[in-house]
């Protein structure tokens, strides 16, 4: 099992013809994703690597079950995308576009969630479970993800899609592995927060145990914590807390655009007295996470 | 971006929250002329992106024009949190019988705005939020619908207040939640809102942010506030090193090489991405290294961009050696990241053996990278050796 998503996904690409799309688009073909159709207006007829484009979201959901859609349009269009996407009628939808306006963000989410559909993003690298599918450009060329991602009994979240390949090479190489690893995001207002996807791992029997990369600024932590605290979780949980530098320059931004500290509960070091407080691990360097999570497991 | 008191007041003037009588001027001369067209005792507030001004001395009280002309040179001389002044507000001074407190933010965990309101204003809100939770409410309301007054009004009545003071504070507060909306702000507050002997209201002070990345859409607003493009706001101005490094990013469209921030110390660090900057800059500090330089590298950026980033680094004095570190990469090639940096030291007449302490790039075109690296004598790890493990090797060499 995994979560999100499994062998049989099938998806969109909207903005399939742009150049970082076509790339992503092979890698996806070449790992076994079912990538069944890429919107791009105006492209109509076109394919890109054998899938079919066409002007509209509905052009493929009218025909046939789209499951998820992948957004890799410019931040000015990419609200518009997502709200295509869930007007359509598709569940699941992967933002990956960068620097979209949070107000856009919120309405498109608010939206999202009284139609029942679920966003991941934005300003994230996607989904991918191991062996199974990826939704994003997550682990690069086909070979290099097999290599970073094993199929496992990890599952794992993080606001920085670098740090989640990062971190999953780190789980595959100590044997543990990956059941499913979501890249939730960099941006201050996401689709779905750790806390959030948490229930689906717990629902997922391949899953042991959790890794989660967090940086400074947001709840996320805290409503991490919370969940942890408020429910009798199965999963052990060990989180890596990067940014820690950045307590001692409040308003300066770094990385993500979530990133930046403007009160207490934006330190690194709040968040982390608040996780550990909530049984969560807290790992001092990304070598030490497989080691926390097999100590726990053992246990 | 964050905007002064002065353009703050401006928005809320559009939407009609009562203060009071102002003039923005940029010299003692002008401040004084403010005075005596006010005719009443003035404040003098200092015009600065910063918090902390009263403490400061930063604002100041004149009874009579001549006393605003000497408080406006003081104020306009005074430097705060290493800021100038843009120059000081003149402002009649009023008899306030109680502060409050509103705010609008976005708050990550509802995903929608929240309405921060307390009848216990001009002090600091964290702290009577910690103190006195029972006078401070916070109160969601949808981005997706226009706003409507009633989640004002309940912002406002859930502290306590009632009677003749919850409609003018409700008009007040929906204003806010307004112009929050409009403009892509991401923090609209006014701090204190003021009740008058005579029971009206009026907005003392106002902070806003607006959305970085809704500037496009806002050009309308930022003209009307003749706020120029380059004009940054950030929360320290840009140094001479930063200002290069956003050229080289923005030099050609091939992924991201800059995002500079400077630092004191002697160790050169082109690092990416965004997360891998921030885990590979505490490494770095963790292992005792001192460095130079923050910054971001992702997204495929190209051989030209690399190199550019690599000599800027290296430009700056102090700067020993660089370490070329990233997390597992997606999509960025470690060849051309290779060849970037390799590039950018032999432009610079250096030795890049001498020069790059590490190079940590697994991922796509790794093999690549490796022959080039080989035949150059640059010192290559791989993804068997860690983030953390790769900085402390760099920062050993440094030591030599």
């Amino acid at each position: 099992m995994s979560i999100l998503i499994d062998q049989n996904s099938t998806f969109i690409i909207q903005g399939i013809t742009g150049r970082e799309a076509v790339t992503m688009t092979r890698e996806l073909l070449d790992y076994g994703a079912k990538v069944v159709g890429g919107v791009t207006p105006g492209r109509k007829g076109r394919d890109v690597h054998g899938v079919p484009v066409d002007d509209t979201v509905r052009a493929f959901t009218s025909k046939m079950q789209v499951d998820g859609a992948i957004v890799v349009v410019p931040p000015g269009f990419a609200a518009d995308a997502i709200l295509e996407a869930v007007e359509a009628g598709i569940k699941l939808i992967v933002v990956v576009t960068e620097r979209i306006p949070r107000k856009q963000v919120a309405q498109a989410v608010e939206y999202a969630a009284q139609q029942g559909a679920r966003i991941i993003g934005p300003n994230c690298l996607g989904i991918i479970a191991p062996g199974k599918s990826r939704m994003g450009g997550i682990g690069g060329s086909a070979d290099a993800t097999r290599r970073a991602f094993v199929p496992g009994k990890i599952g794992v979240m993080s606001r920085s899609g670098g740090m989640t390949v990062e971190i999953s090479n780190a789980l595959s190489q100590a044997g543990l592995g990956v059941s499913t690893a979501v890249s939730i995001g960099g941006d201050a207002i996401i689709g779905s927060t750790y806390a959030e996807l948490m229930p689906l791992f717990e629902a997922d029997p391949e899953t042991q145990g959790i890794a989660i990369y967090s940086e400074p600024g947001g709840r996320m932590e805290a409503e991490l914590a919370d969940y942890m605290q408020r429910t009798n979780s199965r999963l052990p949980v060990v989180a890596f807390m990067a940014g820690r530098f950045m307590d001692a320059m409040p308003g300066m931004r770094f990385g993500h655009a979530g990133t930046i500290v403007e009160g207490k509960a934006d330190t690194t070091a709040d968040k982390i007295a608040r996780m550990q407080a909530a049984g969560i691990d807290v790992a001092e360097r990304i070598e030490e996470i497989p080691a926390l999570l097999q100590q726990r497991l053992a246990k | 971006m964050r905007f002064y008191e002065f353009e703050a007041k401006q928005v809320l003037g559009k939407v009609g929250v009562p203060m009071p009588k102002r003039t923005f001027a940029h010299t003692p001369e002008e401040a004084e002329a403010a005075a005596a067209e006010i005719g009443a005792a003035v404040v003098l507030k200092s015009q600065v992106l910063t918090g902390g001004r009263m403490k400061a001395g930063g604002v100041l009280f004149a009874d009579t024009p001549a006393e605003a002309k000497t408080h406006a040179a003081t104020i306009l001389g005074l430097t705060i949190n290493g800021q100038e002044p843009a120059g000081v507000l003149v402002e009649e001074r009023r008899k306030v019988v109680q502060e409050y407190y509103a705010a609008v933010t976005w708050d990550g965990r509802a995903k929608q705005p929240v309405i921060v309101f307390s009848d216990m204003g001009g002090i600091d809100i964290e702290e009577v939020a910690e103190t006195h939770p029972e006078h401070v409410s916070r109160t969601n309301f949808s981005s997706l619908r226009p706003f409507s007054d009633y989640t004002a009004k309940v912002a406002v009545s859930s502290t306590g207040v009632t009677g003749n003071d919850l409609a003018p504070l409700t008009r007040i507060v929906a204003a806010l939640a307004r112009v929050f909306l409009q403009y892509d702000l991401t923090l609209a507050e006014i701090n204190p809102i003021g009740k008058l002997d005579d029971g009206t209201f009026i907005a003392l002070d106002s902070h806003m942010d607006m959305e970085e990345e809704a500037r496009g859409m806002q050009r309308a607003l930022l003209k009307e506030l003749a706020i120029p493009d380059e004009d940054t706001r950030q929360a320290r101005p840009p140094t001479p090193f930063e200002i290069e490094g956003a050229k080289v990013d923005s030099a050609d469209t091939r992924g991201v090489a800059g995002r500079v921030v400077e630092f004191d110390g002697d160790i050169g660090l082109v690092i990416g991405a965004g997360g891998g900057s921030l885990t590979l800059f505490d490494a770095v500090r963790g292992a005792g290294g001192s460095p130079a330089n923050y910054c971001e590298i992702g997204g495929n950026p190209s051989v030209t961009k690399a190199s550019a980033l690599t000599r800027l680094v290296l430009s700056k004095p102090g700067v020993k050696k660089i370490a070329v570190m990233m997390n597992v990469v997606s999509n960025t090639r470690a060849d051309m990241m290779a060849r970037g940096v390799i590039k950018g030291c032999i432009e610079a007449g250096r030795v890049p053996a001498d020069t790059i302490a590490i190079f940590r790039i697994p991922g796509s075109w790794e093999e690549e990278a490796v022959k080039l690296l080989q035949k150059y004598g640059v010192e290559y790890v791989d993804r068997t050796v860690s983030m953390h493990e790769a900085a402390a090797r760099a920062v050993a060499k440094i030591g030599n």
